[in-house]
């Protein structure tokens, strides 16, 4: 298991600080800055592993950043926290996303970034919690998290506390039956402390969504699953912290955040091929340039 | 939130040899366990597949209704779920009809359970061929070769009553990712009595020095009652008991290859990666004095129509089968 960064936890807390007294649009201007560092890093980490999920790990970077410097009530130090919130990243190809955003909190020193999938390295190409700390389970098969995420939420309401629990899909990841019975499940058991989001970039290994096994209606689909469905940007911070706030209607909430697949790179956005390609030398400096 | 591991012991008589002793249900062992667990562990909770009855489930629903979690017939949603509520400090028994349980979720049991290691407790009712004639979609008998696969991954295969009982309480005392074998063929008491369950051990319920029977769940009374006969004819079988299938044994299997002159394996499962292959393949790298003549016995195809007992006879798992097998890997020695 790899060691706090106490340092980087003290980083994390004064930005948390920060946010919480900040306007809202300074608040925004926070979260884009630590966005677009995070992104610099992905970047960089892919191009030294030399492998990596690019595109899906730039369309989730606005979410991730948000939940972990601003909505999630954890403590970066204490990573098994009793009652804590909880994050499953059940698209755990972007572990490249994840491993940036929680070294970057502190859960462990951001040079391990430069091991990412290096032979033995503690950062494989999908996330285990029994090696990173933050990450509450082993995802990478789709449709896995979310089932996960509604039995720790079911956990919760049995402890009577007040965690919330988190879980970012993929898109394409929705073709899967299980998070179908996951959401029938979620809605029986009134689970108004679970967060379903969606990180809608239309975009999967193999086409658009919408040409492979259509998913739209998407809103419509969860609705009629139980949910209390917000459709968002999910590249607008401020619209994420609001579609981030507690169930209204006693109903799990789905977020469905429109996203760019590659968002902030212009030559990579919004294009099928980028789903796992490595950029070239050139490009990444001219990716760093554009997040500069 | 205190764990009584001394009480209540079933009454069991010692190991018996004989066809008219009374025999049992280990889902009722099973179920009556749980409860009275639950009564003084609130981490205790059920999670099951729309399999309340089947799972025999619903004295512990009626006493504790907020800990029994019925997710549908959804298993792949039931085995994450389980993960979830174990990730956040609960005990689930996930409890499901053994085939489903294992080949519907298998992918959750490999990444949610073993891989993760959330300490999930999966309950595989009415395992074997149980099910009789409602046909192989309905058998478990691929799941011993399935999840011996899997690493970390405990798999027990209690023989009876008591053992059932110790597999529960095992379990609650040290929860870790575990696949249990939970009866519903009737079988007697074959623990003797004062047998502990120990992870990773078998049982030695008979001594014996010329042949050796490895055996688990319903084969292991019948070993007892082909060691019997055996007697008859001046030939000690050895039976050890392979009431955990994982960990292995291994130093009970290199001393039955040492000891004695041959190994007869029987399980009611599929031959392909089950227990008589996890014995080969430890008996097989021995030095050459020591790898005796070995049957396995077991499945090796689809069941044809037929109760549980007829299906076990068809497939050679009978006490008489177990006598001939023994003569015969005896001979080869």
């Amino acid at each position: 298991m790899l060691a706090t960064d106490l340092e980087q936890v003290e980083v994390w807390r004064a930005l948390r600080a920060q946010l919480e007294d900040a306007s809202a649009a300074d608040r925004d201007a926070l979260l884009a800055e630590k966005a677009r560092l995070t992104r610099r890093s992905i970047i960089t980490m892919i191009s030294t592993a030399g492998q990596g999920h690019v595109g899906g790990d730039l369309s989730v970077t606005d979410i991730l950043t948000t939940l972990y410097a601003y909505t999630l009530r954890i403590d970066p130090a204490n990573p098994t926290l009793a009652g804590r919130d909880r994050f499953i990243l059940s698209k755990g190809h972007c572990a490249g996303a994840l491993y940036t955003t929680l070294a970057h909190s502190g859960y462990f020193e951001p040079a391990e970034l430069n091991t990412f999938m290096a032979p033995l390295s503690s950062l494989n190409g999908h996330p285990n919690r029994n090696k990173v700390p933050g990450v509450e389970t082993n995802t990478g098969p789709l449709g896995h998290g979310l089932p996960v995420a509604v039995g720790q939420a079911m956990a919760a309401k049995l402890s009577k506390n007040d965690a919330r629990i988190f879980v970012v899909m993929g898109d394409g990841e929705m073709q899967e039956g299980s998070n179908w019975e996951a959401l029938m499940t979620a809605s029986q058991y009134k689970l108004d402390n679970l967060v379903a989001i969606v990180d809608r970039n239309r975009l999967q290994q193999g086409g658009r969504t919408e040409d492979t096994n259509a998913l739209d209606p998407l809103d419509e689909r969860l609705a009629s699953f139980g949910c209390e469905v917000r459709v968002i940007d999910g590249h607008s911070y401020a619209e994420l912290v609001e579609a981030f706030a507690p169930s209204t209607t006693g109903k799990p909430v789905a977020i469905i955040a429109n996203t760019v697949k590659g968002k902030g790179v212009s030559f990579i956005e919004d294009r099928v091929e980028w789903h796992h390609k490595v950029p070239s030398a050139e490009q990444v400096l001219l990716a760093l340039q554009e997040l500069s | 939130m205190s764990i009584d591991t001394t009480a209540p012991a079933a009454t069991t008589p010692s190991a018996t040899n004989d066809p008219t002793a009374p025999t049992y249900d280990n889902r009722t062992a099973f179920a009556d366990e749980l409860i009275r667990l639950a009564r003084t562990d609130e981490r205790i909770v059920a999670v099951c597949n729309d399999s309340v009855g089947s799972s025999n489930l619903t004295a512990f629903r009626d006493e504790f209704p907020s800990r029994l979690i019925n997710v549908g017939i959804a298993e792949q949603d039931m085995v994450g779920v389980g993960a979830g509520l174990a990730s956040s400090g609960m005990i689930p028994f996930v409890c499901a009809a053994a085939p489903f349980l294992t080949g519907r979720s298998l992918e959750q049991v490999k990444a949610d359970v073993a891989y993760s290691q959330h300490n999930v407790i999966l309950c595989g009712m009415s395992p074997g061929m149980a099910y009789g004639e409602l046909g192989p979609t309905h058998h478990s008998v691929e799941d011993l070769s399935w999840l011996r696969a899997l690493p970390g991954l405990d798999i027990i295969v209690p023989a009876d009553r008591l053992q059932t009982r110790q597999a529960v309480r095992a379990a609650v005392a040290s929860p870790r990712p575990t696949f249990i074998r939970v009866g519903r063929h009737k079988v007697p008491d074959v623990t003797p009595e004062g047998t502990e369950l120990v992870r990773g051990r078998f049982q030695q319920i008979r001594a014996g020095r010329d042949v050796t029977f490895i055996v688990t769940g319903t084969l292991v009374s019948r070993a007892i009652e082909a060691a019997a006969v055996l007697a008859e004819s001046g030939i000690e079988a050895r039976v050890l008991n392979a009431s955990y299938i994982a960990p292995l044994d291994v130093e009970a299997i290199v001393a039955a290859a040492r000891e004695t002159s041959a190994i007869v394996t029987a399980e009611e499962a599929n031959v392909a990666g089950g227990l008589g292959a996890a014995v080969a393949s430890v008996v097989s790298q021995l030095e050459a004095g020591a790898r005796v003549p070995l049957r396995i016995l077991g499945l090796t195809e689809f069941a044809p129509t037929g109760s549980t007992d007829f299906l076990l006879n068809y497939f050679g798992l009978s006490s008489a089968h177990l006598v001939t097998a023994a003569r015969e890997a005896r001979a080869h020695a």
